[in-house]
């Protein structure tokens, strides 16, 4: 199983440096929604009972995080893209390779991309609505988690749709409601590592990793059925 | 001793998007033979090979390919890795290079990698093609780079949906000497073609579909594997020559 991931992901990430998708096409789109977003909140807002924390500054984690959502999903697309078309899915099957192998690698190779979006969207995020930066540790642990349960439920979700005529808009449908509380979760644990409130946001952390736990686990069993019904 | 039956189809029945593209297929295939399936467009052959692969599912009727049931979900999976399909799809990525495809599906198919290079040769991938994305290729050039990943796999069972579409005249030769190869070797091939002049001079039997259905199950005509009686250390030595 774990050889055919690394082969898997080995693989998805040769055709992005080939292609460079999401460099080229991804990272931009992302940074045009936080600037955006910034435009659509004005920057001398202030929240009331705090030392003149500008609205913009305190909804940076959720907007951070919706950021990523988009980008996720322009990623996962593309991802099982590459796969449906021209029969990639079948000669997948006749190979034989785990399924479950084979959503891992999807996975990771759809997490070291995101992940590299991370890195340049959350620069931007704290650059554009001057954010502070109190537990960058706790903030890492954060984005691990919420990353691997985006892309956990979203290859999963994506994998379903893939087969699909009707993929495009259909996964998003899908894999929105069902990030919801991922979402909302990764906002509230990156407030507190941002801000370094002193309610710590480790609650909505583990909360995070039981999520990525969770889907990771589903993904892996109900792959196998998935390819086959693709 | 009489031949192994690898294809075994009785009444069998299969349904794509709730239309019976077969519609109760008898068909027996003996290890060796070079099974050339013919028929109107809509006559089944596409689905016949994807059912013979372990792709398509039966929705009645009973079926063995290389001994393992079609009935069930485990066989049809051990199938796959038995079976080599070439289909209308290239099951290539266009962002990859043709070395990296095969040396990916190789990989996948848990191919010894030191036949990669002796294999792009004999389908003249070797030095100028090798490095360039399947998206640049020709046709031709991506077809014969889908022919250089199945013939890594070395199946049992070749199944060929158009085989020679898309090739010139010197690719369309290629492919009939790598069916004859194959079938000297001990593999068993059948291919789905338009092109009937050139699939009947190198097929055994001609297997007639309409409707979904065996219209006509032909008569074997010759015997490619007429070298089976050499010893098996001499057949391997062909086999490995690229």
């Amino acid at each position: 199983m774990l050889r055919d991931a690394w082969l898997m992901a080995r693989k998805d990430l040769r055709i992005e440096l080939a292609s460079k998708v999401t460099i080229g096409q991804i990272l931009p789109f992302g940074a045009l929604v936080l600037i955006l977003f910034g435009l659509a909140v004005s920057p001398d807002l202030t929240v009331l009972g705090t030392d003149r924390r500008s609205v913009l500054a305190q909804a940076s984690p959720g907007l951070f995080w919706m950021a990523v959502l988009f980008a996720a999903l322009l990623t996962l697309g593309r991802s099982f893209a590459i796969e449906s078309a021209d029969g990639k899915l079948d000669a997948l099957r006749m190979a034989g390779l785990d399924p479950a192998g084979i959503f891992l690698g999807k996975m990771l190779a759809v997490t070291a991309q995101l992940a590299a979006l991370e890195i340049v969207l959350g620069f931007g995020a704290f650059v554009l609505y001057n954010a502070p930066l109190a537990r960058p540790l706790q903030l890492i642990v954060v984005v691990i988690a919420a990353t691997t349960a985006i892309t956990s439920a979203g290859t999963l979700y994506a994998a379903l749709g893939s087969g699909l005529r009707v993929r495009d808009t259909l996964v998003p449908l899908l894999v929105l409601p069902v990030l919801a509380p991922v979402l909302l979760a990764a906002a509230l644990s990156t407030e507190a590592a941002v801000f370094g409130e002193s309610s710590g946001g480790w609650p909505w952390t583990l909360l995070l990793g039981v999520f990525a736990l969770l889907y990771v686990g589903v993904g892996m069993l109900a792959f196998g059925p998935i390819m086959e019904e693709s | 001793m009489a031949p192994r039956v690898v294809v075994d189809l009785r009444s069998a029945i299969s349904v794509i998007n709730q239309f019976p593209a077969l519609a109760g297929i008898d068909l027996q295939v003996t290890e060796g033979e070079i099974v050339l399936v013919q028929g109107p467009n809509g006559a089944g052959k596409t689905t016949l090979l994807r059912l013979c692969a372990g792709l398509a599912t039966l929705a009645g009727g009973s079926g063995t390919v290389l001994d393992h049931d079609l009935d069930h979900a485990e066989p049809r999976r051990r199938l796959r890795r038995e079976a080599g399909l070439l289909a209308h799809e290239t099951y290539l990525y266009d962002e990859l290079t043709v070395e990296e495809n095969v040396s990916f599906w190789a990989e996948a198919n848990r191919v010894d990698p030191t036949t990669i290079d002796p294999v792009l040769d004999r389908l003249e991938l070797g030095e100028r093609l090798r490095g360039v994305r399947v998206g640049d290729l020709s046709a031709g050039q991506r077809r014969r780079t889908s022919l250089a990943v199945l013939v890594c796999r070395r199946p049992r069972l070749w199944l060929l949906d158009e085989p020679h579409g898309g090739l010139d005249r010197a690719g369309r030769d290629l492919v009939d000497d790598l069916i004859r190869h194959a079938v000297r070797f001990g593999a068993t091939v059948m291919l789905a073609s338009h092109d009937l002049d050139r699939a009947t001079a190198v097929a055994t039997r001609v297997v007639t579909l309409a409707g979904g259905r065996v219209a006509d199950s032909g008569v074997r005509h010759a015997d490619v594997t007429d070298d089976r009686e050499r010893p098996l250390d001499e057949r391997v030595e062909d086999h490995d020559a690229p």
